[in-house]
């Protein structure tokens, strides 16, 4: 068993349809801390003591949230910057994070096709998370490869966002219960909601 | 003195006794009062108690209740009753008075007696019904509703009534009228005067009665009553305004209940001297007044009195029943008010049908008002002195009006015992889930509760205000805010905002105590609200959380910060740099409050408290020390995120 703590981090949560969904299914899991940023720091005042001390507590770190500009909410941004200290995160007597788990569940606007060379977005939407990549690199942590859900602003969209979230918890449940393929899912570039029954079985 | 100290000594203690007995038995208030006085009864008689005099002066409550049922009520929602009021009212009051004067003539009484006895008997208990349907808060319900219209309309009728009995006299009666003299009014059988519903048309055998339109001409009278209705209306919608300011001028709590007083003993008194029912002229004056400002005041200021008179009223019919008339002739007189009962609730449930009340509402309507009411006292020794009913019938009659009241409340348990549990009707129950808004009550329209109410507005809430200043409030109410004028730490005025529904209370007066006080009274009595206080300072802090509140704001906690921000900006500090210094003074205050709340005892003076004594200068010495540099804390917190530049190589 591993202790999974979820940071969700949505600065629009009356108009989700997305995140709204997951965010349902992820509370009601046994066993599994749930934060919703927005709603602990709304003025922006992170308290990194407390912040500091929970992710120690924990195995699996996922980071849920929207793609804002190739990037996540400002929040997570400032969290970020709060919280992974020199002699915390990173530097002398910085091994606090060593060893735990990254993962990042996110939804972007565009279609797949966009993310890529020949597509408008010019780059796959990996690329656009190497920042975090590279951040939990230093810290000494394992990037798991991100959970996505593309074309999120479409109107065929609402027909894919109940298995999304099934496959969300389905994944949440995996990472919890150490039944999550972690070899397997490092060799695709991210994975989705069809991908998740494989990938739970290890 | 102690002629009076006494009767109302008896008549007190028996309230007080017998009516928490009935409520705790689920019996209701009424029928505790109608116990009661049947109880005190020998004591009364024995001690001379003049019992019909005081049901005379009680039925005053009656007039007061409908004085309060028009303020619940808005001009728009009357108007939207007319189809009820007129149609089921107007049948039920023909068809009841038709089938019983049948019933009479079949018995073998001539035609204007039965039609007199019809009308009669055609008239249900407004006194009863609305103080149950208020005290099971079915007033909303369809039931209720329909209800209500009836009432309402008998009260429009006793009117036509009263003026069409004296034509059907009977010559025969009046001979033996004028034998027995002053006799036959004399109903020592609990039966009224009258003088409250306005029959000061002839006959009365007490003097001289007041009118004013007396000796004139029919058109004239009719121009009369218009322009004494007209009159109440002008009062009511602005008068009311000016001569509460002009009171509040005096500062005193008595005289906005006197003024209160004035205004509905004003209303009564000018319809009893143009011939309309007084219940009738308050009841209009209340619906004027509904959108008043001063609506919560009246109420409070009323509530007390009615509530008082009206049990004085139910005991005094308990106490005017004639036990030894009632064994002599048992059988009839049971027989005749089963039969009435029966009767009128049949006429009942065809109308509900008729007019599509259904479900429980239709069994509420239907055994609700199938009584005969306090109006049959006055209507009986109206008739009878007026020769149109013999005493001897009257006397039967006043019991089975007084022993069809006496049932009603079993009525009413019979409904809720076994026709609700029974019939639960759950689109009812939808129904009143919509009507159920969560409600805030703001106390106070200050500087704090002012702003907090357009806040809430704004994003669509439904805000009931409470001030204190009626020159503050005019200015608001100009606005369109629903506001009203009233001392928010007055129980009474709490109930008449609605606290009972209410989901929060703000509470932004700006008096120390009285903040504290309106906690702890809501935080005791209304568990389920939830309360958000102004706290004056830290102290004040501590106090409303041992009161009960969760949510203290300091009223200029927050103001300070940012004077003390932009002071630190003013003096060339980075804003940046100021916020964070800021949110971490915020951080280190709010940290020590809660310790230091933990070791305040309320009631013990601070200087007298070694722990709060000793954790204060504690974290005084903390602070300086930090503010000094000695300790590390305070400022690494500030240089999060930012790394110090080294000479060594990072690892």
């Amino acid at each position: 068993m591993s202790k999974v703590l979820v940071y969700y981090a949505h600065p629009g949560q009356n108009n989700s349809r997305v995140n709204s969904q997951m965010v349902t299914r992820a509370q009601q899991i046994e066993g599994i801390t749930f934060v919703d940023l927005y709603a602990e720091y709304p003025r922006f005042q992170i308290d990194h003591v407390v912040e500091q001390e929970r992710l120690v507590e924990h195995d699996v770190i996922i980071f849920q949230h929207p793609i804002h500009w190739y990037s996540t909410p400002a929040l997570l941004k400032e969290f970020v910057d709060r919280v992974f200290d020199l002699g915390f995160a990173y530097g002398i007597g910085g091994d606090k994070l060593k060893g735990k788990r990254l993962l990042q569940a996110v939804s972007a606007g565009a279609p797949k096709e966009a993310y890529s060379k020949n597509g408008y977005q010019n780059f796959p939407l990996r690329t656009f998370l190497t920042p975090m990549q590279q951040t939990a690199t230093l810290c000494q942590m394992t990037y798991l490869t991100p959970f996505v859900l593309y074309d999120v602003l479409s109107s065929d969209i609402l027909a894919q966002i109940e298995a999304h979230a099934n496959a969300y918890e389905a994944l949440l449940i995996a990472l919890r219960d150490d039944t999550f393929d972690e070899a397997n899912a490092a060799k695709l570039e991210y994975f989705e909601a069809r991908d998740v029954a494989k990938l739970g079985k290890g | 003195m102690t002629g009076f100290l006494l009767p109302a000594f008896i008549f007190l203690i028996a309230g007080v006794i017998a009516v928490p007995i009935a409520s705790r038995l689920g019996l209701g208030s009424v029928l505790g009062y109608l116990l009661a006085g049947i109880v005190i009864s020998p004591v009364l008689t024995t001690l001379g108690v003049d019992v019909v005099s005081i049901q005379h002066f009680a039925e005053f409550g009656v007039v007061m209740m409908l004085f309060l049922v028009g303020l619940e009520l808005e001009p728009k929602m009357l108007w939207n009753m007319r189809a009820k009021l007129l149609g089921l009212g107007g049948l039920q009051v023909m068809l009841t008075a038709l089938a019983v004067m049948g019933v009479a003539m079949a018995f073998g009484q001539p035609w204007t007696i039965a039609l007199a006895i019809g009308m009669v008997l055609a008239l249900s208990s407004t006194a009863i019904v609305l103080q149950t349907l208020n005290e099971k808060g079915l007033m909303k319900s369809d039931g209720g509703q329909a209800s209500f219209s009836v009432l309402l309309f008998q009260d429009i009728a006793v009117i036509p009534m009263l003026a069409l009995l004296p034509l059907m006299a009977m010559p025969e009666l009046m001979d033996m009228a004028a034998d027995h003299g002053a006799h036959g009014t004399d109903a020592a059988h609990g039966g009224g005067h009258g003088d409250a519903h306005g029959d000061d048309h002839g006959g009365d055998d007490h003097g001289p009665s007041l009118s004013l339109t007396e000796g004139l001409p029919g058109w004239a009278q009719a121009l009369v009553t218009l322009g004494a209705v007209g009159f109440v209306v002008v009062l009511g919608g602005f008068l009311t305004r000016p001569l509460f300011g002009f009171v509040e001028r005096a500062n005193l709590r008595e005289l906005f209940t006197a003024t209160a007083l004035m205004m509905v003993i004003g209303i009564a008194l000018l319809m009893t001297l143009v011939g309309l029912s007084p219940a009738l002229g308050t009841f209009l004056a209340g619906v004027v007044l509904a959108n008043s400002e001063y609506r919560h005041e009246l109420e409070s200021d009323i509530d007390p009195f009615k509530g008082l008179l009206l049990g004085l009223f139910f005991m005094t019919v308990g106490a005017g029943v004639n036990f030894d008339l009632l064994f002599a002739n048992l059988g009839n007189v049971l027989a005749m008010t089963v039969g009435l009962i029966v009767l009128k609730a049949t006429v009942l449930f065809i109308l509900a049908k008729a007019f599509n009340v259904g479900g429980t509402d239709k069994w509420l309507f239907g055994l609700g008002l199938a009584q005969a009411g306090e109006f049959g006292f006055v209507l009986l020794s109206f008739t009878v002195a007026n020769s149109v009913i013999p005493q001897s019938v009257a006397d039967q009659l006043l019991l089975v009006v007084a022993l069809s009241m006496l049932l009603t409340p079993g009525l009413f348990i019979f409904y809720d015992r076994v026709i609700t549990p029974r019939l639960a009707n759950a689109s009812a129950q939808a129904e009143d889930d919509i009507d159920e808004k969560g409600r805030i009550i703001i106390a106070g329209h200050g500087r704090v509760g002012g702003l907090i109410n357009r806040m809430l507005r704004l994003e669509g809430h439904e805000t009931v205000v409470l001030d204190y200043s009626s020159s503050h409030l005019e200015m608001v109410r100009a606005f369109g805010v629903k506001a009203f004028y009233g001392d928010a730490t007055r129980p009474d005025l709490l109930h008449a905002a609605g606290i009972e529904e209410a989901q929060m209370i703000v509470i932004a007066i700006d008096d120390r105590e009285k903040i504290t006080e309106l906690t702890h009274y809501v935080a005791q009595n209304y568990p389920h609200v939830y309360i958000i206080a102004r706290a004056v300072d830290r102290n004040h802090v501590y106090k409303l959380y041992a009161a009960g509140s969760r949510d203290i704001i300091r009223e200029t906690f927050d103001s300070t910060i940012r004077m003390g921000r932009s002071a630190l900006e003013a003096l060339g500090v980075h804003p940046f740099e100021a916020e964070k210094k800021a949110q971490e003074f915020v951080a280190r205050d709010r940290s020590a409050l809660v310790q230091m709340a933990s070791v305040y005892k309320p009631g013990v003076p601070l200087h007298q408290n070694p722990e709060y004594l000793e954790a204060g200068k504690r974290l005084m010495a903390e602070q300086e020390a930090e503010m000094r540099g000695e300790k590390p804390d305070f400022h690494a917190r500030l240089k999060t995120g930012w790394v110090e530049p080294t000479t060594d190589s990072q690892e």
